[in-house]
């Protein structure tokens, strides 16, 4: 199924109803060269990218659910290449450039909309680290502009600008971020990898590794039976620890919940993606109308999926602290996603101290965004057992090493990224 | 989540700051360098029933240990954590 101008006026014509499904739900074959865990975002992405740059086609992604059930599907939608530390700076970069070429290369609508992403300042301290993080962004390559009050008054005259604690006095704009459809995205990968002979395998829950006498992973026991495999990546963000504990490895990650909130729609509003400076609040405008937000994670190990009233008032209260006019808005739904909190709030993607099994993971709450870059250098990893030059650094023993990247600078209390 | 602390009765989950998984012992200092790897950075990352060390900085400023189960918030068992700070406990 190829998508064009032509198939659309096709279907057009026959009232839209012969539109064939974008991607096969296959049955399991007794072996793979690669199997992916985890088809979300990011396992459907490294499949597509091991048959498109690799030529490894005879790979499977296992998901023991549906495609796209769990943070592919949970989260703000927010794409950015904002990141001041050497490591994240090139990673989030590399992302963002296959974010503006997604659609082509996967001949899919994942509705990327390049609308900007402002971080507000507050404080000339909170000013300067901002001109520190742009200068950072623009000698690596990537836009970057501090705006001054006047012109973020300009851009968002909604704002309040009355308010004497937390004065908005300019923003860290970077034009090329945005939003993209985070399950476009899922459906966009799982198409492109489907024509490429990917095997996508649903309802399909590991349960274990098959390791030879060398303790080498040989393949994978699954509730749809033994699948035999060359290797086997994890993209399973979230369960991490739970999936690596099947094969006998302790990660330096928990679990935490992170609640995201959707109002009703109203009329087209933000021209952009803003957050909020002396609190944790991130917002968007959906296409629906809806103002998409966040803050931050609730602060206690969870896998429920579900968070509690204390940051969503927090929240809540960072918007309001902006846009007072939101509290006529009302909630219209709120939920939780898992996220694997490294100890560092920098993601893992390397091979394991296993023979056979490489892993990716530690996303915390950043791993919309690094859909496309991760599903590429985990898929090159996975092809040609070395790190691409752009995650090198984020090896799995970096923490025994001193060699954590801490963009926050909270040392290892995850719950603090 | 409300939490019904052992001094204060119950309680709402903003009053609590939590700590983490209350297992992990600090090594003796002269332990070697992979125990206080292990310590400061590797977790079992429970998804089950965890014990668990938070405080009541919204309370009576006592840190307390709690069980709880990961998968459903479900709090079965709080008690002063002894020794750990606890401001109303001795050791």
């Amino acid at each position: 199924m190829k998508y064009s101008i032509f198939s659309l006026a096709r279907a057009a014509l026959s009232g839209h109803k012969n539109w064939q499904r974008t991607w096969r739900d296959a049955t399991p074959k007794d072996r793979y060269d690669v199997v992916v865990i985890g088809g979300g975002g990011h396992g459907l992405a490294t499949a597509w990218f091991l048959a498109s740059e690799h030529g490894i086609r005879n790979v499977a992604v296992l998901e023991k659910g549906w495609i796209g059930s769990g943070n592919a599907g949970r989260n703000t939608t927010i794409i950015r290449s904002n990141y001041g530390l050497p490591g994240n700076t090139g990673f989030y970069e590399l992302s963002m450039k296959l974010w503006e070429r997604m659609e082509q290369d996967l001949n899919y609508n994942t509705m990327v909309s390049q609308r900007g992403v402002i971080n507000l300042y507050h404080s000339d301290a909170q000013r300067d680290a901002y001109a520190r993080r742009g200068n950072t962004m623009r000698i690596n390559g990537i836009d970057a502009e501090l705006l001054d009050l006047a012109a973020v008054k300009k851009m968002m005259p909604f704002l309040n600008f009355d308010n004497a604690r937390f004065p908005v006095q300019g923003g860290l704009l970077q034009r090329r971020g945005g939003t993209a459809r985070h399950d476009a995205v899922v459906w966009g990968y799982a198409h492109a990898a489907s024509a490429l002979g990917v095997d996508i395998i649903q309802n399909c829950e590991v349960t274990g590794f098959v390791r030879d006498a060398n303790g080498k992973v040989t393949g994978v026991e699954t509730s749809r039976g033994r699948i035999g495999a060359g290797k086997v990546g994890m993209a399973v963000a979230g369960s991490s620890s739970r999936v690596a504990s099947m094969a006998g490895l302790r990660l330096p990650i928990e679990s935490h919940v992170l609640q995201a909130f959707v109002s009703e729609a109203i009329k087209p509003l933000l021209p952009n993606v803003m957050t909020f400076g002396a609190g944790h609040f991130y917002v968007s405008q959906s296409d629906k109308g809806g103002l998409v937000f966040g803050g931050d994670i609730d602060g206690y190990n969870s896998y429920a999926q579900r968070g509690n009233m204390p940051v969503m008032e927090d929240v809540c209260e960072g918007g309001m602290a902006l846009m007072p006019m939101i509290g006529r808005v009302r909630l219209l739904r709120q939920w939780g996603g898992v996220m694997d909190m490294s100890m560092d709030g920098t993601p893992i993607i390397d091979k394991t101290p296993v023979d056979g099994l490489y892993l990716n993971a530690g996303w915390c709450y950043g791993g919309f965004k690094a859909t496309p870059g991760s599903g590429f250098v985990f898929a090159h990893l996975l092809a040609r057992d070395e790190s691409h030059e752009e995650a090198a650094r984020f090896r799995l023993d970096r923490f025994r090493r001193g060699a954590a990247i801490d963009e926050k600078g909270v040392g290892a209390q995850p719950n603090l990224h | 989540m409300r939490i019904v602390c052992p001094f204060c009765g119950e309680r709402e989950l903003g009053e609590f700051t939590y700590l983490g998984d209350a297992k992990p012992q600090r090594p003796a200092a002269d332990a070697s360098e992979d125990a206080v790897y292990d310590y400061v950075y590797l977790r079992d990352n429970i998804a089950g029933v965890m014990s668990e060390h938070w405080y009541h900085g919204g309370g009576c400023r006592s840190w307390l240990k709690i069980t709880r189960n990961t998968l459903t918030h479900e709090i079965s068992t709080v008690e002063p954590a002894a020794g750990a700070g606890a401001a109303k406990v001795g050791a």
